[in-house]
Formats: C-alpha cells, sequence, structure tokens
C-alpha cells in the first residue's frame, strides 16, 4: 500500500523582548541560575503580571507578516498544571481567543511552491528549567528563563513529507529572524519544535493516529526524527497494528523516537481565562504602526533579487536567507562598478566558504561589504584578475589590509602593458619550438601550455585576456 | 486615646500631644493586654517602634502626611517586607516577604506604623475566623462568639479598640460581615480601587482591599491613602482617585434608597431586621426615600460565587507547592508525594475543599456547566444592579442574616457558613462598593450591620451615606465591655 505523511508542526519562538513577558526582568540568556528571575517570576505570594506591550507588538509583527487575521481582542487563559520549574503551578497562555488567526506561508518544494497554512499564533510565557545533572540525586531549578515572551505557532497539518516540514521550519526560522523578533538560536532554545506526525493510505481524506515528537532542536533532527516516525507509524500499520496516540521523545544518539511516560498524558489542563490580566484589546492605530515597522520580507527580497540584480532564483534565495546576508549583498552591489552578478558568486562562493570554515555569520565577517566591493571593482578595471582576487581576498580575510593595500605591498597588480606582455611571450616562444611545432600540426591543446609559461613568467599578474590576444596572433600567422 | 478618630489622633501627633512611639507603645500594651482574643499573628514591638521613631522625625521636619505615625494592623494577607505572611495558614507559617504589598507601601510612605499582623480565616477562605492554622478569634462584643471572617482578626482588634484602624479584604463579604459581627464600620471599595499587589490572591476577579475602622470618616482617610491605580495590578482602575473626605458632609436630603425584597426575606432573623428597619428610619429622617426593588437573581449569588471563587483559588494556591518557599513535608519519597504530603500537611480542610471544588469545576466535562455558567450568572446579577440603580443611587439591607454566632456553632456546616455571606456575595461579584456600618444591636445585645451599596466608583458617595447616619446617631461609638 501506498502510505501519505501527514505533518503539522507547533514552533516556540521566544521574543526578543529585553524583559519578560510579564515581569521587569531581564530576559538575556545565559546568567547565573535564578539571578534573573523576579518576586513575579518565582510567584511569590500575592505578585502579579502585567503585560509586555513590546510582546504583542511582535506578535502583531509575526501575524501580519503572514498574512494573518490580528485578533482586536485576545485573552489571557491560564494552563494549570504541576511541575517545579513552573512557579505558579499555571502557565499564562493564551487558549480560545490567540492574538494571531489564520495565516499563512510558501514554501519551496521539488513539485514548485507551496502554501501552508498557519493556523493561530498566540502569546505565552516559557517555563523554567529543571536541571538532573550535579546534584546528587535531587533536582536544581533555575527560573531564569520562566516568563520569557513566546509565540507558539501553530500550523495546519498541511506538509506530507520530512522535507516540507524542514522547508516550512526553515522559512519560518528565517522570517523571524527578518522581523526581528527572534534570535532564531536553536541551541539555546530560542526556537524549538515540536511535530505532529500521522500517516494514511494514499488517497484517505480522515487523517490517521498522530504521535507529537517533542524535544527537537535542529533541522536535521528534526527531519531524522520525522523520517523515523513515518517509518514507523508504516511499520506498525503493515503489520496490522494500530498507531497509539502520544507525546514521543525524539533521542538524536540513538536516531529514534521513543514513547514519553504515559503518567504526563494524563493531563487536563483546566484553561480558564486569567482573572489577572483584562484581555488584551489592540486597535487599528497600534496595528498600523507595528505594520509601518514591518521589513521587505523574505520572498519579496528574493523576487526583487531577480529583478533588480539579474540573479538565478538560487543566488536569490542564498542571498536572502538571513536579513544581515542579503543586506551584505545589497550594500557590496551597490558599491561597486562591478557587475551584481560577480558579488553575488563572491557571497555565495569564496565569502560563504570562510563563513563556513569559521562557524562565523555574515556580520563577523572580517571583510565588509565595502571591501569586497573594492575587490570586485579590482577586477572590473581589469588591476588584477579573478584568479590573483582570490589571493587578495585571503589576505583581505586575515586582516593585511584592503585590496588596493595588498596588492600594492603584494606587487600583485595585473600587467597590462600589451608590449611588456608582448616582450614575455616572445621570450617564451623563442624556447618553445617543439611545442610551437605542436601547435602548428594541429595540437591546439598545447595553447594553455603558453598561457601557463606566460603566467608562470609574471606570477600569473599577466591579464589572461592580452596574453590569450596576443599568443594567438603570434600563434595563428 | 483609643476611642478618638483618625483625624484626631493624627492632629494630636501633629500638634505634638503625643509622639508616635508613646502611642505606637500604646497601642502594642493594649495589643498584648487582650492577647486572650487572638486578634493578632505577628506582633513585632522592635519593628512597629522603629517606624515609630521615623514617624517622630519626620513630625520634627515637618513632613507630615494623612496618617504619620498613627499604628494601623494589617489583615496577614498583605506582604510586609521582612515580617512573616502567613495567609492565616500553614503553609506560609514560615514565608517572610521580601517586599511590600502596594497597600503597605503606600502607608510605609505616608509614614503610618505597622501595628501588627492580624488573624484571618486561611487564604480568606472563611465567614468565622475559625479556618485560621492560628485558631479563632473571639468577638471582643462575646468572647464565645466569632468575630466573623475572613478579616476577623482585623475586625476584633479595632472593636476592642486594640487598633485605631485596619485594613481588611472582601471576597464575599471578607470586610463588612466581620465589621457587622464586631459592631464596626468595614468598606469593600469598587473592584479596581485598591490594588492587590502584594495582598495574595484567593478569587482574584473578586478580592478587594479595603478599610476597616470604627466610622466611614475613618474609612475614607485611611482609603485616601492606600486607594488609586497601581501599574502593577492590571485591574486596578486608571483614573483619578477623589478626595473620599471631602464629600463626606454632602447634603443627603431626596436619597432614594433602594431596598432589595430578597435582602429582606426567608433565612433574615427577626430582630436584625427590626435593628435594620429602625436605622432606616433614621434615613428617612434624613430625608431620605425609601424604595423597593428587586435583584431578581440575588438566590443564585451563593451557588454562582462557589463555583467561581474555588475555581480562581484551585489556581492561584497552585504555586504553594513546598518547592521555593514555604512548607515543605519532611518526609517524602518522589515529586508528586512531594506535593501531596507538602499540601495535605500544609492547608486545611476548608481551603482544601475549595481546592477540589474548583479543581471540578474547571475540569474538561465540566467547565461548560459551572465555570461557564456561573460566569453568565455573573453578568445577570451584575446587570440586576445596574437596572435596580435606575431606580435608586444607594441600595441597603442588614449585612448579615444574623448576628454573630457561637464559635463552633456552624464550623461543621460549611452550607450554613457560606449563607452567611448571601448579602454580601452580590456586591462582589458585580464589582461594586459596600459598607457595613454598625446599626444598633439585635435582642441579645450583640451588633447588627447595615450594607450600603453604591454604583461602580461611586465610593465617595457610599462613604458620605454612611458618614452621615454617623452624625446622627451614636452606635458606631460604642465599644463592647472591657474596650470602652
Amino acid at each position: 500500500m501506498n502510505w501519505e505523511p501527514v505533518i503539522g508542526l507547533e514552533v516556540h519562538v521566544q521574543l526578543l523582548t529585553r524583559s519578560k513577558i510579564f515581569s521587569g526582568a531581564s530576559t538575556a540568556f545565559g546568567a547565573d541560575a535564578n539571578t534573573q528571575a523576579c518576586a513575579v517570576d518565582i510567584a511569590l505570594p500575592g505578585v502579579l503580571p502585567v503585560m509586555n506591550e513590546q510582546a504583542a507588538r511582535m506578535a502583531v509583527k509575526f501575524g501580519l507578516a503572514v498574512d494573518a487575521k490580528i485578533n482586536r481582542r485576545s485573552v489571557f487563559a491560564r494552563k494549570n498544571y504541576f511541575y517545579p520549574d513552573l512557579p505558579k503551578g499555571y502557565q499564562i497562555s493564551q487558549y480560545e481567543l490567540p492574538i494571531v488567526g489564520e495565516g499563512h506561508l510558501t514554501i519551496d518544494t521539488d513539485d514548485g511552491e507551496k502554501t501552508i497554512g498557519i493556523t493561530r499564533a498566540h502569546l505565552e510565557e516559557d517555563a523554567g528549567k529543571s536541571l538532573h545533572e550535579d546534584f546528587h540525586g535531587t533536582t536544581g531549578i533555575d527560573l531564569n528563563r520562566a516568563g520569557t515572551p513566546l509565540i507558539e505557532i501553530v500550523s495546519e497539518p498541511d506538509m506530507r513529507s520530512a522535507q516540507e516540514a524542514v522547508a516550512y521550519l526553515k522559512k519560518l526560522h528565517t522570517l523571524v529572524r527578518y522581523l526581528e523578533i527572534c534570535d532564531g538560536n536553536m541551541q539555546e532554545g530560542s526556537f524549538r519544535c515540536d511535530a505532529n506526525v500521522s500517516v494514511r493510505p494514499l488517497g484517505q481524506r480522515k487523517l490517521g493516529t498522530r504521535a507529537e515528537l517533542k524535544n527537537i532542536n535542529s533541522f536535521r533532527f528534526i527531519e531524522r526524527a520525522i523520517e523515523y516516525e513515518i517509518e514507523r507509524q508504516i511499520d506498525i500499520l503493515e503489520d496490522g497494528g494500530t498507531v497509539v496516540q502520544e507525546t514521543r521523545l525524539y533521542d538524536p544518539d540513538k536516531g529514534e523516537t521513543r514513547p514519553m511516560r504515559t503518567k504526563e498524558e494524563a493531563h487536563d489542563y483546566r484553561y480558564f481565562p486569567d482573572p489577572d490580566l483584562p484581555p488584551l484589546e489592540l486597535d487599528e492605530p497600534f496595528i498600523e504602526e507595528v505594520r509601518r515597522t514591518l521589513p521587505e520580507l523574505p520572498d519579496a527580497k528574493q523576487q526583487r533579487f531577480v529583478a533588480e540584480y539579474a540573479l538565478s532564483h538560487e543566488d536569490a534565495t542564498q542571498l536572502t536567507a538571513s536579513r544581515d546576508l542579503a543586506d551584505y549583498f545589497e550594500a557590496a552591489a551597490g558599491a561597486t562598478k562591478g557587475d551584481a552578478k560577480n558579488v553575488a558568486n563572491w557571497i555565495v562562493g569564496e565569502l560563504s566558504a570562510y563563513l563556513n570554515k569559521e562557524n562565523k555569520e555574515i556580520n563577523e565577517s572580517p571583510v565588509n561589504a565595502k571591501q569586497l566591493a573594492l575587490l570586485i571593482d579590482r577586477i572590473h578595471d581589469n588591476t588584477i584578475s579573478g584568479k590573483i582576487a582570490k589571493e587578495v581576498f585571503e589576505a583581505m580575510w586575515n586582516g593585511e589590509g584592503n585590496a588596493d593595500e595588498i596588492i600594492a605591498d603584494k606587487g600583485l597588480k595585473q600587467i597590462t602593458d600589451s608590449d611588456a606582455i608582448e616582450a614575455i611571450i616572445d621570450e617564451v616562444l623563442a624556447r618553445s619550438a617543439a611545442q610551437i611545432e605542436q601547435y602548428k600540426s594541429g595540437q591546439t591543446k598545447v595553447f594553455g601550455y603558453f598561457v601557463g609559461q606566460v603566467m608562470k613568467a609574471t606570477q600569473g599578474k599577466a591579464n589572461p585576456q592580452q596574453v590569450n590576444e596576443i599568443l594567438k596572433r603570434k600563434l595563428d600567422v | 486615646m483609643h476611642n478618638k478618630p483618625l483625624s484626631k489622633i493624627a492632629d494630636d501627633l501633629v500638634t505634638k500631644r503625643v509622639s508616635s512611639v508613646e502611642l505606637t507603645q500604646y497601642y502594642l500594651d493594649r495589643v498584648a493586654q487582650h492577647q486572650h482574643l487572638n486578634a493578632f499573628i505577628t506582633v513585632d514591638p522592635e519593628f512597629s517602634l522603629a517606624q515609630a521613631r521615623e514617624a517622630d522625625r519626620r513630625i520634627q521636619q515637618g513632613d507630615v502626611a494623612t496618617l504619620t505615625g498613627v499604628p494601623i494592623a494589617h489583615k496577614d494577607i498583605f506582604c510586609t517586607k521582612g515580617m512573616l505572611t502567613t495567609c492565616g495558614s500553614r503553609i506560609l507559617s514560615n514565608f517572610v516577604s521580601p517586599y511590600d504589598a502596594t497597600v503597605i507601601d503606600r502607608l510605609n510612605q505616608n509614614g503610618a506604623v505597622i501595628l501588627g499582623k492580624t488573624n484571618m480565616d486561611e487564604f480568606a477562605m472563611g465567614s468565622s475566623n475559625e479556618t485560621s492554622y492560628y485558631g479563632a478569634v473571639k468577638n471582643p462584643w462575646d468572647h464565645a462568639t466569632v468575630p466573623g471572617g475572613s478579616s476577623g482578626g482585623s475586625a476584633a482588634a479595632v472593636a476592642a479598640r486594640i487598633a485605631p484602624a485596619a485594613t481588611g479584604t472582601d471576597t464575599g463579604g471578607s470586610i463588612r460581615q466581620p465589621a457587622a459581627f464586631c459592631g464596626i464600620t468595614g468598606f469593600k471599595p469598587s473592584y479596581g480601587q485598591v490594588s492587590r499587589y502584594g495582598m495574595i490572591a484567593f478569587a482574584s476577579s473578586l478580592d478587594q482591599g479595603g478599610p476597616i475602622t470604627r466610622s466611614a470618616a475613618d474609612a475614607a482617610l485611611l482609603l485616601n491613602v492606600i486607594a488609586g491605580f497601581d501599574a502593577r495590578d492590571s485591574t486596578s482602575v486608571q483614573q483619578p482617585t477623589p478626595d473620599f473626605a471631602a464629600g463626606l458632609d454632602g447634603d443627603i436630603q431626596g436619597l432614594r434608597i433602594g431596598l432589595p425584597a430578597q435582602f429582606f426575606g426567608e433565612g433574615l432573623d427577626n430582630s436584625v431586621e427590626r435593628v435594620v428597619r429602625a436605622a432606616l428610619g433614621e434615613y428617612e429622617k434624613l430625608g431620605a426615600t425609601l424604595i423597593d426593588i428587586d435583584l431578581p437573581n440575588s438566590a443564585l449569588c451563593v451557588p454562582c460565587y462557589y463555583v467561581l471563587a474555588p475555581s480562581e483559588a484551585s489556581s492561584n494556591l497552585a504555586r504553594y507547592d513546598g518547592v521555593r518557599y514555604g512548607h515543605r513535608a519532611s518526609d517524602y519519597g518522589d515529586l508528586i508525594d512531594m506535593y501531596m504530603k507538602t499540601r495535605a500537611e500544609g492547608f486545611g480542610g476548608e481551603v482544601r475543599r475549595r481546592i477540589m471544588i474548583g479543581t471540578y469545576a474547571l475540569s474538561a466535562g465540566y467547565y461548560d456547566a459551572y465555570y461557564l455558567k456561573a460566569q453568565q450568572l455573573r453578568r445577570l446579577i451584575a446587570q440586576d444592579f445596574e437596572q435596580a440603580f435606575e431606580k435608586c443611587d444607594v441600595i441597603m439591607g442588614p449585612t448579615t442574616p444574623t448576628t454573630a454566632f457561637a464559635i463552633g456553632a456552624k464550623s461543621d456546616d460549611p452550607i450554613a457558613m457560606y449563607l452567611n455571606d448571601i448579602y454580601t456575595i452580590s456586591v462582589n461579584l458585580a464589582g461594586l462598593p459596600g459598607i457595613s456600618i454598625p446599626a444598633g444591636w439585635d435582642d441579645a445585645g450583640k451588633p447588627v450591620g447595615l450594607q450600603i451599596i453604591g454604583q461602580y466608583f461611586d465610593d465617595a458617595h457610599v462613604l458620605n451615606v454612611a458618614h452621615r447616619l454617623q452624625t446622627a446617631t451614636d452606635w458606631h461609638q460604642r465599644a463592647p465591655v472591657g474596650a470602652e
């Protein structure tokens, strides 16, 4: 039988507010345990939550970016359960009336573009962390994260493969960083994903029983976890078994999913509207104000890059993967007299390779956009060849100066004086009687030998085009 | 000294007829002399006297505010920095608050002195002060009877004149009912008038702090300090706070007093009704007219309240889990066992009962039938008041159906206990201001309270109406035997 996987994702996005969603404590990551938890965060008796307006602003920004319905009135609700890292014994979330309603996101698949529905996005607070290591059989509680604002973005079950799920997740990841509402750091848990996975016979409308996969913190793991889970469910069904609705944890070491203890499943969260917080009412001016802060979104930017800079779809996609990268490209393209296509090649090629090798982000690049533009200028005005440029780039990367300084210091300036080139060519030809013979007899491949000899004699600095021209002229007489 | 109104005490301090240290010591002595009432959970003379010395220094420098140097007792539901704050519960019996509630903070800024923390029903759940982990409080008028609750310690302390004034909180009658039982004045402001920050939550949508005093004029002075918008409480109302004392003497000629048929029906003690009717007669003498009104959904108040309040409480009290502060069971196995033992040991029977009721009412499959239904009822009850106020300016009736009952008489019968609040609960459900003032004594010589209910945020008017009766009568000036 042919099986069709059905996947929906719930993504938790930590918002980049300075303070927490219901208190004034800092949200900075990495402080000593419990130093960023105030009276409200640790749920002392008598404390009350006060909504952080910035968090609402960011949620609306996201909603507008996915073309979603922004609910003018949303309601905070309490999700009640006991856990040591949940100080109040309930999490303040949104239940029946979330701040962001239905929207959508378009992803690229092998079969072209596909629209993934977004069911909702709601505001909520993060819990603290339970630390099980280093406490000798007891558990440590760090409440620094408690009260960090999140939006939980719930997708429709619109994805049909692990690859589609990853494409959606990456698109979302790019988007939230474009919007500057999340740093996207998956290691630190700023961007977390749960996946609902089921399979059904191809052509059947009714959804199969789903499993919820938790605890997946990288694109690679999400793909593996979903693939594993699809296989697992198909195996069960093909053996005549039934899939159990349950929460499963992905174990990256073993590359498999396994059920969480059943005790955790029987939760009745007893949601009810939080009486400490009035409904969140948003008016048109507020929403319009947020709309004005929307940057150019990834899809629009990608299309513009193709149209404005004549880039390929692939280059444009790669260059718009992050706002910083796109900004870098535009800054370099704007500063150089050279071709934007060349700029794109340099960024996608050489620069990206160096960044990857040293695990750096574009904004950490030792070569800034202006410096790269100067280098490309020097190729454009024939000061250096593309090949020499790579040597210059390496020196720039190592902080040896700008392109002009390095070219001067190392004497890399291209030889463009025809007489000088001709003199060197004559010299090479004078000692290459055998090769000339070969060439004349029709073995034109030997042409490369002459070029190589000229380049060797000039340490690669002779203008390759001129070398070709003069050589041809002399040999083809 | 201890029969002087707050304004006179404050005046004595400013004119240096008495120092705050002398005054505070005087009341600390009275507290000690009346220990048998069990009105206080915590008294810290050193702490109080240090505040008094600071107040005297301010007075010396002429830096004087309304209540500078005046000792005030606080219900142990208000967090007080560096002082035990128990909420009448074993689970917080070791909790020293690291911060001040907004009410306390404002009084501290004003220069008032914390006289001590008063006894109360555990987490404000009770109408007799018998659910306190720290034991029952005795009614100063009759030591065999309860002072009412949940602000029983504050009411007893003010009635016995061992505190010039006190704070309380009122979720379903917890200021007004003990004020009625103890023959004093207790005012529950409109919801949102007094900040709930640092006031330990029982039922967040109903809780409201307010003054427990000997007179409406004293209540206005205290309210002037504690009321007003607080950015730390999202349910606090952002509007200018009036001077509650300024309009106290306003004429009430032509005042239309609505008398709900439902407040004078079955269950109302005959002698309480007689006393209340007599007090209403005094209002007629002052130029008011009495109008019969209808609050058709009154009978539904108690069931509505006993779904909503426990629902909120079940969630509000989840934080007392033994993890971060408060009592933790000494002997336990795994995490669940720690939770269960801690909470079973830490909470008394009434609190556990309400947590169970609330948890049930919010559970999947029951939510619509209980919580949602009760919310709908709550709107109907509020609408009843809105319609009634089209015909009248204030609503009056007895605060309670009976006067103070014997200690132990109702402690095993929760339903009988809940019916004590039958006239006060609807005021919380509607978020309105309500006051209980002394109206005389029943046949057994126990105080009777008259309740006055005003329109939303018409708090100053309610105080004005109450004050006018207190200028025409002297019921509020009578002290119980032993406290004169």
